[in-house]
């Protein structure tokens, strides 16, 4: 066994592999070079004549040959074949600019999505999440609340009541009556917001909507403070407005509060009247059985309408209420 | 309640370098929403003078009247103006501003040529000086009430800051100059005197006879001061002062009697009434109606009274509507000689429903229904005679009193309590302090704080813990979030309503909310009967076209449908979720426990059931296409199954199990609805709407909808997976002929049922209804695997025969030759 005549064996399949334009001439190459009728296979064949000493070093000749042949073949292979598939591949490319999405898109109405965002918020500081009924008693909805019969809030004017008038009910003017309902079956401490939809008879106009929604909150707790209705509406402004928003506490009058303020914000360069809130009036406390020398709390309450609209800049209601896909699309899922 | 920077001053000591925002931030501060700033005059430059009106000479040859006018300015020769207004004669005396006047928008005064003649100035309205809303046209002034020639501008005080502030109901005093004054000296720190002072010495000597007064209803008012005079002289003037103030509080000079008392009630905050005393028959007294039917108010309207309304009598017949509006008989009239004068507390709650049984608010009611200073009645009408004899030559003849005031009591405060509340440092000394400077009386030692008499509103402590809260500053308190209670999350309901709102939000529907509120012809339109039909009735809606509670979501879905379809939407799908109000219960009525204390269980179980249940939907609507058309073909329309799939994707996202079944259920097609049972109830129906609906309304043929009662859901149990096993499925298919009538749901039921345990899963995977003769054929596909084990051939087919033979019991069929 003559090593250079192996090793020009392993030159002449080594030009033809790379000789090889596609895998169709590498098959013939390979036949070539090796296939049965290939030299080395010739060789390899022929060694069981020989004696054992020249076997076992013409052996190691030809299997390192056919190492070195099985080496350059998928070398070539390899290549050829990325050939090819960059070729058919290139063959199948389209135009991905197509416009492709035809599924109608969907949304939430943005009165729903800044609902749950305050939900969110609340809850991961430890509220609760009351409902109530739209339909309310007019004693949860007045009377409990320090409303007394002759407030103007109750006057045919602002509440829709429902007939028969006699039977007291009305559409709940505010979220408020949760509240009662939360302070006459739970016991302190108690956390709650009240996020609804609430009713006054007010013509729809680019400001106003008979319809509307409130988030309220309440809080009872031993040693609760003013300091802390103001802690609370803090944080929940940042949480609505940005860190650059600033409030204020302006004395006001609720029935059912006092102390009682209007929350003001400053947001994009002037006050915006925000909400309502104050310290529980303790004879609401004392309405709903709550020991007012042990307990004290605050409520506080929020348009998510007017907040939707002043942060978003929606400057007509008929927006929000009407149901237009083009507007409640804009919204997606989120804010 | 506007209230001008000139009034004010008149009470408090303001510096001058206090500016008017700093006092709208005062009043800001405590209380008081400043809602304008008008500032009066800064725009307007004189000369402005008063002329006397010579002549008018008309020129008729425009489109409009035109005048040519000579007046006399106080100048040497007469000055003449042209005007386009009508409203004044020869001897009237005007406001004319002289050329090189800038008038409010920086229009400028020059001589000019106009209708062909030269005009010297303009002859002005209060809306051209920038004093006044009034269209009435010219402003004219009464001979000798102001020198001709001399400064209008500084006769007619129009260089004034007049603020606009809201005032809150329980702060009926600052509905008067003596109420705002007060709150800016004490927001301010600044020096106050209260007019009442110096009216406290006043005393009238009694010189005849006047008129009586009783407050027979002695419930409806505590005090009531009467004052007669006469010899009034009809000719005597409003001076221009007064005038003036009271246009700038917004109202209209009408009389000097009228005037006097709108500017008492301005400046005090108490409401007067004058009568013409010679059309009293006898005494007067305050009752009420009683069996009184009709009565003709100042404004000329005809009422009909109520029982219960309280009124100002005379021996025969009522006068006044208490507090509300003077009677049209009685009121003062160019020949009145004799006056009575009128100043009671009534009591609020009475003005209040007489205000409202009447929705009649005017300044008089407005603010004894906020409750006047009980002291006042007294004051206020001396104020009254106090400016009458010294305006005209009026005298008094007798006053005659009733009754007497009633103050709040006095209410011992813990000062501990309020500093504890505020969360401020505040010494007791402090606190007092502060009380003091709203008025109160306070007992330093006991702390018994006795209000001052225009705060009625001051009962409790924490009414004081507001007080001081005020004269401190809302701003000095400061910010502490409260101690973090227990986790809390959205409960189960609240988590699932959540997700299946994301879940059709994410499917393409866009979610609306409507406004609760139906008709009788929707809910008939809709089929609803019985009692899907019943609800409830507004007894005041925003319109007679919506007066009833909703029924069900869709009819809501199909009006918002419309208004996009009419805006150029074609293809769509929307949802919306809420309370429907079917009537389930009769109402009862109102259950009223008193207030103050926890009432028993048993009533606020009363109340609670008397509210009745409303049911929490979800609803959608599915119209036209199912995609978009474009370039990759056409959409398909949406169908009956869309419907029925999104309901029971809800379901599914539930996790609950439920069975379907046909249903003929409004407002869907008869024979396209599916019911779905959960739990044996009837939870949800989807399918095309009825063809009758869908022409009605304008919708796309084949438009379908759904509705799930979400309250009527049973809550998710816990749930408890099975170990996922990896032994390998068998799979088999069934093909079964069935009469055309057979529910392919029943059918599945009942291989399900027949499969038994090993079964996995089934699918119908195909649908053939072209075989004739009433049968169809339908192909499941059935998966079975056992967790443990690989199933055996003999096991897979004795499932598959037993499925076979159940489904070929319950609905006839037969498996289909190859």
């Amino acid at each position: 066994m003559n090593p250079s005549e192996v090793k020009g064996w392993i030159e002449d399949a080594a030009k033809a592999f790379s000789a090889a334009t596609n895998l169709d001439e590498l098959k013939s190459a390979r036949l070539a070079h090796v296939g049965d009728k290939a030299p080395v296979s010739l060789a390899s064949r022929a060694l069981g004549a020989l004696s054992p000493d020249e076997k076992a070093s013409a052996g190691k000749i030809i299997g390192e040959a056919k190492a070195e042949l099985g080496r350059l073949l998928a070398e070539a292979t390899a290549k050829l074949e990325a050939e090819r598939d960059a070729r058919v591949l290139l063959e199948e490319v389209v135009d991905i600019t197509l416009p492709v999405q035809r599924s109608h898109r969907g949304g939430l109405h943005p009165i729903s999505i800044i609902k749950n965002e305050v939900s969110d918020f609340f809850i991961e500081q430890g509220f609760s999440v009351e409902e109530g009924p739209e339909l309310e008693s007019g004693w949860l909805n007045f009377d409990a609340l320090n409303i007394p019969a002759d407030h103007p809030a109750r006057t045919m004017q602002d509440t829709f009541y429902i007939e028969p008038v006699e039977s007291g009910m009305v559409l709940r003017t505010q979220t408020s009556p949760v509240q009662i309902r939360s302070m006459l079956t739970k016991q302190p401490p108690i956390y709650v917001i009240s996020p609804g939809r609430t009713f006054r008879a007010d013509e729809l106009d680019a400001t106003h909507s008979p319809v509307f929604h409130q988030v309220e909150g309440l809080v009872v707790d031993k040693d609760i403070t003013m300091a802390h209705l103001k802690g609370v509406l803090d944080n929940f402004a940042r949480h609505m407005f940005g860190d650059a928003v600033t409030t204020r506490l302006r004395p006001s009058f609720f029935p059912f509060t006092e102390p009682s303020a209007e929350v003001d914000i400053f947001f994009n360069g002037r006050w915006i009247e925000w909400g309502g809130c104050g310290m529980i009036n303790p004879k609401v406390l004392a309405t709903c059985g709550i020991d007012t020398d042990t307990y004290s709390g605050f409520a506080f309450g929020m348009g998510l309408e007017r907040t939707l609209m002043v942060r978003h800049g929606i400057t007509d209601m008929h927006d929000i209420v009407e149901g237009d896909l083009r507007f409640t699309r804009q919204f997606g899922v989120g804010l | 309640m506007r209230a001008p920077l000139s009034w004010i001053k008149e009470f408090v000591e303001i510096p001058a370098t206090i500016t008017a925002d700093q006092i709208s931030d005062a009043l800001i501060r405590v209380g008081f929403e400043v809602e304008e700033i008008i500032t009066q005059g800064g725009d307007l430059t004189g000369p402005l003078v008063f002329g006397k009106v010579l002549t008018i000479e008309e020129i008729t040859e425009f489109k409009k009247p035109i005048r040519y006018v000579g007046l006399d300015c106080g100048e040497t020769e007469t000055r003449y103006v042209i005007c386009g207004a009508t409203n004044f004669a020869v001897g009237d005396i005007v406001c004319v501003a002289l050329p090189g006047a800038v008038l409010p928008g920086n229009f400028v005064i020059a001589a000019r040529e106009t209708y062909g003649k030269t005009s010297n100035g303009m002859i002005c309205s209060g809306r051209e000086l920038g004093i006044s809303e009034d269209h009435a046209g010219i402003m004219t002034f009464a001979e000798g009430s102001v020198a001709i020639g001399s400064d209008a501008i500084e006769v007619l005080q129009i260089n004034d800051v007049i603020f606009d502030i809201a005032v809150n109901p329980d702060r009926g005093y600052a509905l008067s100059i003596r109420g705002v004054a007060r709150e800016v000296a004490a927001s301010l720190n600044l020096k106050y005197q209260d007019p009442i002072d110096s009216l406290r010495a006043l005393t009238f000597e009694k010189t005849g006879t006047g008129v009586t007064a009783k407050i027979i209803d002695v419930d409806a008012a505590s005090v009531f001061y009467l004052r007669t005079l006469d010899k009034f002289d009809q000719a005597a003037q409003t001076p221009i002062w007064m005038r003036r103030r009271i246009e700038k509080m917004g109202m209209r000079s009408i009389s000097l009697v009228v005037d006097i008392t709108n500017y008492v009630m301005l400046e005090l905050g108490q409401p007067l009434h004058a009568f013409d005393a010679d059309k009293i028959s006898g005494g007067l007294s305050v009752k009420r109606a009683g069996t009184a039917q009709k009565f003709t108010t100042l404004d000329g309207q005809e009422r009909t009274l109520d029982a219960d309304d309280l009124m100002v009598w005379d021996d025969e017949k009522p006068l006044a509507l208490a507090g509300t509006m003077g009677g049209l008989d009685s009121e003062i009239t160019s020949t009145t000689s004799r006056i009575a004068v009128e100043a009671v507390r009534f009591n609020p709650v009475y003005v209040a429903k007489n205000s409202r049984r009447h929705k009649l608010s005017s300044e008089a009611s407005r603010r004894l229904e906020r409750s006047v200073d009980p002291s006042l009645a007294e004051f206020a009408s001396a104020r009254f005679v106090q400016l009458l004899t010294t305006l005209s030559t009026a005298q008094h003849v007798e006053t005659v009193i009733d009754g007497e005031p009633r103050f709040a009591p006095v209410v011992k405060v813990d000062p501990a309590y309020v500093a504890r509340t505020l969360n401020l440092d505040l010494s007791p000394s402090e606190i007092a302090e502060h009380l003091r400077s709203v008025g109160c009386d306070v007992n330093e030692a006991t702390f018994e704080v006795d209000p001052p008499s225009w705060r009625s509103d001051l009962l409790q402590p924490a009414d004081f813990v507001e007080e001081v809260a005020r004269m401190v500053g809302y701003d000095k308190i400061p910010s502490i979030l409260p101690p973090r209670p227990n986790h809390a999350s959205l409960t189960p309901t609240q988590k699932r309503r959540r997700a299946i709102a994301s879940m059709l939000a994410s499917r393409g529907f866009a979610e609306v909310q409507t406004f609760p509120f139906t008709n009788q012809e929707t809910i008939d339109s809709m089929g609803f009967v019985g009692e899907r039909a019943a609800t409830y009735k507004i007894a005041n809606p925003m319109s007679e076209e919506f007066p009833l509670m909703r029924v069900h979501l869709v009819p809501g879905l199909i009006e918002v449908a419309q208004r996009n379809i009419s805006r150029g939407a074609k293809d769509f799908a929307i949802f919306e979720m809420g309370s429907i109000f079917r009537s389930s219960q009769k109402l009862i009525p109102a259950i009223s426990p008193e207030l103050g204390k926890r009432p028993e269980q048993s009533i606020i179980d009363a109340i609670t059931a008397s509210v009745p249940p409303q049911a929490y939907h979800v609803a959608g609507l599915l119209v036209g296409k199912n995609e978009g058309n474009d370039w990759q073909g056409p959409a398909r329309p949406y169908n009956w199954q869309d419907a029925i799939a999104y309901a029971q994707d809800i379901l599914q996202l539930c996790n609950l199990n439920w069975s379907i079944k046909r249903s003929d259920f409004a407002p869907w097609h008869p024979g396209r609805c599916a019911e779905l049972i959960v739990d044996g109830k009837a939870v949800a129906h989807a399918g095309e709407l009825h063809p009758r609906i869908v022409a009605a309304y304008g919708l796309p043929e084949r438009s379908a909808a759904f509705a799930v009662g979400l309250s009527a859901l049973p809550e998710t149990a816990l749930v408890r997976p099975f170990t996922v096993g990896t032994m390998p499925a068998a799979l088999q298919d069934i093909a079964l002929i069935v009469d055309s009538t057979v529910a392919a749901g029943d059918v599945e039921d009942a291989l399900r049922a027949g499969a038994g345990n090993l079964l996995e899963s089934i699918t119908l995977f195909d649908r053939y209804d072209k075989l004739g003769d009433g049968k169809i054929s339908l192909a499941f596909s059935l998966v079975f695997r056992a967790q443990d084990r690989t199933l055996t051939g003999p096991e897979v087919a004795e499932a598959r025969e037993a499925a076979v033979a159940e489904a070929s019991k319950r609905t006839g069929a037969v498996l289909r030759a190859n």
